[in-house]
């Protein structure tokens, strides 16, 4: 399969003078979140940020104290404060009439987990935050534990015999929020991604972005396979891409074939699904199911309501 | 200005004049959540017009402290306030706080710690925050709590301290409880509280607030808090006088003597329970025992040479605390007998634990138990509810 060429995304005049991932950090080969941090610094470009990173792995990537791997400022947050802190930096910012957008950069344990209650507070008083979360539906710091992003069936060092549970649906609950913009985005995708980080950058409010972010080391795969498997998740049909408006606007963004193909190739990769029996036919219902109502969702014209 | 007022607003009150004296600098905020008995600061703090001020109203006191984090990281004055499982759900970013350097003040209620639930005064709460870097400072009235709060600002943010200071007071006894207190008009506390220069605040720097810390790096960090703690004593002297150059009126060191030049038998309290042992050395000395009090108004830094100089010529000591650290007793007992070596008895007594309404009778109880003794015993709980 074809790497996607990144047309028209090419270095410009605008792009940042150093790189939000400077070289020398310390993320494993293959890291979806490296990825992630080298497309959210072509976004960003020439815009001022600061940014909150919990203690998940994105703060180990920083490196040891003076030194800093990441070209931004950065504030280095509690488990489970990224979204207060970066309120906090946020509310400074525009007393003193700044145009710095504050971003927090949190995996899934930062998110859907320990840091659930604060990101729901501060999506409810609708802060001015951009929140990214990159999910490897593992903890990947801690040495590779479930979480409630880790889907049904995977390996982990905490479910031997597979998980039993769903994943969480994290865009579902943000979106409940009615804050506006809601975002899911494909690695594999890098126009759809850029203008996605380039629409949130800009806007005012609590916008959240859901990158799925491969982990060779979690999820038993190879490191150079991270893009084809996140290609695979949206063929499959496993990983829509769509937006939300003000939370009831739904758009899908990416047509997905539902590939039965895409999803056998997903789950036959990743080491973690090997060792348990899922049923694929199972799996691939759910997905039908989660279409039909994504679709529902997105073809309800919420502009006809009076 | 004279003001009956609460020791709950007269610390929301504080914050708001601090938080205005910042409207040169980048401004004032902190985040805010109720929990009784502190919950009328915040809701005092949250009527206020202050202009470049911003108060958010959060989840949790865990989140209140990330805010106040966040703002203090960004230059900005700020101020939240807590008390009992407020403070110690909040803990680990206390220690954050500290760790990174923020000059944060913050108003502790002490309540008694639970479940089971129990809303009266009980130190053990902001004592279990005794190794988190805060500067502690305990208040016997609603004047000093006042007072203490806009030095805590000026404490705080010296160059040469950068720690933050939490601003003690006992439950119900003060913060409930309305007294004349003397409010100074803005242009005073803007003089006394300039605005806010922090070097290492985070701007548009590629600078990590955080990060990783190995073993040296941790050694040194430590070491730099360690010496900032040492300073606290000097800095503090320093604006003592400032503030009364301010203010036209004086505020008390970290350790606060009451008839202790010739007292053989001194009582040591934090707290509210250094007001109502001077009433029980005045009753002592009427029966002519040679009775002192030493309230410690500081606790963190600890201000162990102050209190060893004060306590030269006490041969017996009380230390009476509202507290329990359960398998060695009382807190401030425990730190304060490795200090004094010079009296022949350090006895320590628990008591008011859970709210229990300390009279002065049962301290001079405590004077005349005291000299029965030749040799201390552990701890001695005396129920007084």
């Amino acid at each position: 399969m074809q790497e996607p060429l990144l047309d028209g995304i090419t270095q410009t005049g605008v792009d940042r003078p150093e790189p939000i991932l400077r070289a020398g950090n310390t993320n494993c080969g293959g890291c979806g979140m490296s990825i992630g941090l080298q497309m959210l610094s072509r976004a960003v470009a020439d815009r001022t940020v600061q940014m909150v990173i919990p203690a998940c792995c994105g703060i180990v990537t920083a490196g040891p104290f003076p030194h800093s791997a990441y070209g931004a400022p950065v504030v280095a947050s509690t488990f489970a404060s990224a979204a207060a802190v970066a309120t906090g930096l946020a509310h400074v910012a525009k007393m003193n009439g700044e145009d710095t957008r504050v971003l927090c950069w949190a995996g899934d344990g930062g998110t859907y987990d320990i840091g659930m209650a604060t990101i729901s507070a501060a999506a409810e008083r609708n802060e001015d935050i951009l929140y990214i979360c990159y999910d490897n539906e593992i903890y990947g710091n801690t040495g590779g534990q479930r979480s409630s992003a880790t889907p049904m069936g995977a390996v982990t060092t905490t479910t031997a015999s597979g998980k039993l549970e769903q994943k969480k649906d994290i865009v579902g609950i943000m979106a409940a929020h009615g804050i506006p913009y809601v975002a899911t985005m494909s690695m594999a995708h890098p126009e759809d991604l850029f203008h996605k980080m380039r629409r949130a950058l800009d806007m005012k409010g609590f916008r959240f972005l859901h990158m799925l972010s491969p982990c060779p080391t979690g999820w038993k795969s190879e490191p150079g396979e991270g893009i084809n498997l996140v290609r695979q998740a949206v063929e499959s049909g496993l990983y829509p891409v769509v937006e939300v408006f003000d939370g009831h606007r739904w758009v899908v963004n990416v047509d997905s074939a539902l590939s039965q193909g895409a999803l056998e190739s997903y789950f036959a990769a990743q080491g973690r699904f090997g060792k348990t029996k899922i049923d694929l036919a199972e799996v691939s219902k759910a997905i039908h199911r989660n279409w039909r109502l994504l679709q529902m969702r997105a073809a309800f014209d919420t502009q006809k309501i009076s | 200005m004279k003001k009956l007022i609460t020791a709950n607003h007269a610390a929301g009150l504080a914050a708001t004049l601090a938080g205005r004296a910042n409207r040169k600098g980048r401004g004032f905020g902190g985040g805010v959540y109720p929990i009784t008995p502190q919950t009328e600061s915040i809701e005092f703090l949250s009527r206020q017009e202050i202009e470049k001020g911003s108060v958010v109203r959060v989840e949790s006191e865990h989140s209140a402290m990330a805010v106040c984090i966040g703002m203090a990281s960004n230059g900005a004055r700020t101020f939240t306030a807590s008390s009992s499982n407020g403070l110690a759900y909040m803990t680990e970013n206390v220690i954050t706080a500290a760790m990174y350097r923020l000059p944060i003040v913050m108003l502790a209620v002490n309540r008694t710690l639970g479940p089971p639930w129990n809303i009266w005064v009980d130190h053990n709460d902001t004592l279990l925050l005794r190794d988190s870097g805060w500067i502690q400072l305990y208040c016997e009235d609603n004047q000093e709590a006042f007072d203490s709060l806009l030095f805590a600002y000026r404490l705080s943010e010296d160059p040469r301290v950068l720690l933050p200071t939490m601003v003690c007071i006992d439950a119900f006894v003060l913060s409930h409880t309305l007294m004349e207190t003397d409010i100074p008009e803005q242009d005073q506390v803007d003089g006394f509280l300039p605005p806010l220069q922090m070097q290492h605040r985070i701007s548009d720097k590629p600078r990590t607030m955080g990060g990783l810390d190995f073993p040296h790096e941790t050694e040194v960090h430590r070491g730099q808090m360690q010496d900032a703690m040492n300073r606290v004593f000097k800095v503090y002297e320093e604006h003592q006088k400032a503030f009364e150059k301010s203010f036209g009126r004086s505020i008390d060191g970290p350790v606060v003597p009451y008839r202790t030049e010739d007292a053989e038998v001194v009582i040591v309290s934090m707290g509210t329970l250094g007001a109502t042992a001077k009433q029980a050395v005045d009753t002592a000395r009427e029966r002519g025992i040679k009775a002192g009090s030493l309230r410690v108004k500081m606790f963190r830094p600890f201000p162990e040479q102050q209190l060893v100089d004060a306590l030269k010529g006490a041969k017996k000591i009380a230390v009476i605390d509202r507290d329990l650290s359960p398998g060695m007793g009382g807190i401030l007992w425990s730190e304060l007998r490795g200090a004094v070596r010079t009296a022949d008895v350090v006895q320590s007594y628990l008591i008011g634990l859970g709210g229990g309404d300390v009279r002065p009778h049962h301290l001079v109880e405590i004077f005349d138990d005291l000299a029965e003794r030749d040799r201390p015993e552990p701890s001695i709980l005396k129920e007084v509810a």
